[in-house]
């Protein structure tokens, strides 16, 4: 508590050394107006675009962690299995991920999908105005129905792409699962089906949940990159209010205060549910 | 003692890369005999059980369990192994499930036994081990030899028709090592078929119909074990029991 104290200091201290040298205007009013806005017609505050930006990164974080982590745990078993076909599959796309970097990734995977892949597949004439889409639920499971391909493209990217690491994350710890176990399971006369669920994967989840968790918040942070192909998360609409105001610091300060306040609250959870899971099995 | 043979093996051999574990094993298990493997380690005893169930898979010979023939990579491994109860070096409890659920795994899942009746056996079998106040308890929470003991009971429970043990003592400490053994010999008198790899000679001498010793992969000498004690006729057995007594 002191040691935080005394960095609070510091900071505090390094900022008004800073302030009182440099010759910076700052004016927060214009920038916390893009934050929330007061809207005259209904006479109620509304969200304005850095809020919408933040709820579109929880949208796009929300629905990836559920891909990568059902793509990560296919994979990852693949990884671990006997049939060499299923290993070659998921070895390669481990490594086909994790060796390129993940703009260049996301720059050919967002053409080939949103170019050829969304035409093929129709999703580009998703009728907008059908009560399936305009409604409130899909507002707030995937945001604006105008923007569902986008939002999707980019969904399917960061999923894609977090999946190889939740892949290697899957395959330790199952692997890390004790050789008598599987023994012992098939000793007592278990289908493979049988001892996977009874035995192997309810070991491995105890053991890959916690870098699981740190994983999800890489997810978070790593959907920055996400608007690179313009999909409208924090960080794409950021970069839009920026221009406009031209307040480049008060933005890109008040925008990592958002990413730091969510990854910081997500880790917060999963080292509470940790504690619990550890408490319980005692 | 029926004459049926439960275990059949002839002509095994199993080898990684190129070195033999196993050569031209031939050996012969009787319904109720009690079958003691020794050797220096190294010798493929563990190696050899193992193949029966197939945890290890052979390249050479045949192995026949109450008369079916067990191959690699078969279908249908799952009828077989209900057969044949195995118990290793090391417990291998499943570490997630309390002591009665490790035991009622088995037969709910292979024997397609209901919950109640599954649960029944499993107290039945703690019981006859001496454990079952502990049935709620997580294999961590007991003793080595506790956890070995309901690793029997375990096996047990799919009632089968023969006991493989692999080394179930070397793992203890000393003070827990006679709990496990007393199992065992009610076992044997309960008339079980069982084959014992085991360092303790001294289960062997009392319990064993036959001592088989094994070197470099090969069966050396099988005999009775007051012969094999007292006389052992290869120089191999000669220089192994030297050792353990010189120990």
């Amino acid at each position: 508590m002191a040691l935080f104290g005394l960095v609070v200091c510091a900071v505090v201290f390094v900022a008004w050394r800073v302030n009182s040298v440099l010759v910076y205007d700052w004016d927060w009013s214009r920038v916390l107006g893009f934050v929330v806005r007061f809207d005259a017609e209904s006479g109620a505050w509304v969200s304005n675009l850095l809020l919408q930006g933040l709820f579109t990164t929880i949208r796009l974080a929300f629905w990836s962690t559920i891909f990568a982590a059902i793509i990560g745990l296919v994979m990852g078993y693949w990884r671990t299995c006997d049939t060499l076909a299923l290993r070659i599959i998921s070895r390669t796309y481990v490594e086909l991920i994790r060796n390129i970097p993940p703009l260049v990734f996301i720059f050919i995977f967002y053409f080939f999908i949103s170019s050829q892949l969304f035409p093929a597949l129709g999703m580009d004439n998703i009728d907008r105005n059908s009560p399936w889409v305009d409604n409130a639920v899909f507002r707030i499971a995937f945001g604006e129905p105008a923007l569902f391909t986008n939002f999707l493209s980019g969904l399917i990217c960061l999923a894609l792409f977090e999946a190889a690491y939740i892949t290697e994350i899957v395959r330790a710890g199952i692997q890390s699962i004790d050789k008598g176990q599987w023994e012992a399971g098939r000793a007592i006369g278990l289908s493979r089906r049988n001892l996977l669920r009874d035995i192997i994967f309810p070991q491995a989840i105890r053991k890959i949940l916690p870098p699981l968790a740190g994983q999800f918040i890489t997810l978070i942070k790593d959907s920055a990159i996400i608007s690179l192909i313009s999909v409208q998360e924090l960080t794409f609409l950021a970069s839009e209010v920026a221009a406009t105001t031209s307040r480049v610091f008060e933005t890109w300060i008040l925008v990592a205060a958002m990413y730091f306040a969510l990854c910081y609250l997500f880790a917060f959870i999963f080292a509470r549910l940790e504690r619990r899971a550890n408490r319980a099995r005692r | 003692m029926s004459p049926t043979p439960l275990v059949e093996i002839s002509g095994l051999s199993k080898w990684y890369d190129d070195f033999s574990a196993l050569h031209d094993i031939h050996l012969t298990v009787a319904e109720g005999e009690k079958v003691v493997i020794c050797g220096p380690s190294g010798s493929g005893k563990s190696t050899l059980i193992r193949c029966i169930n197939q945890l290890e898979e052979h390249q050479q010979g045949t192995i026949r369990v109450a008369g079916q023939e067990v191959r690699p990579g078969m279908k249908g491994i799952e009828a077989i192994r209900r057969e044949v109860g195995m118990v290793f070096q090391s417990f291998n409890l499943f570490p997630h499930m309390t002591i009665l659920e490790n035991l009622t795994l088995g037969p709910i899942r292979n024997r397609g036994m209901d919950r109640a009746a599954a649960h029944k056996l499993a107290m039945e079998y703690l019981d006859k081990v001496r454990i079952a106040e502990q049935a709620d308890k997580y294999p961590p929470q007991l003793s080595g030899g506790q956890q070995q003991r309901v690793a029997i009971a375990r096996a047990l429970c799919m009632q089968p028709r023969i006991m493989l043990f692999d080394e179930p003592t070397s793992a203890l400490d000393p003070e827990m090592i006679a709990g496990v053994l007393e199992v065992m010999e009610g076992l044997a008198r309960d008339g079980m078929t069982m084959i014992v790899v085991t360092h303790e000679m001294g289960f062997a001498r009392r319990v064993a119909d036959r001592v088989v010793f094994m070197d470099e992969g090969e069966i050396v000498e099988v005999a009775p074990p007051e012969q094999f004690f007292n006389a052992p006729r290869s120089d191999r057995a000669k220089l192994f029991l030297g050792q353990l007594l010189n120990h």
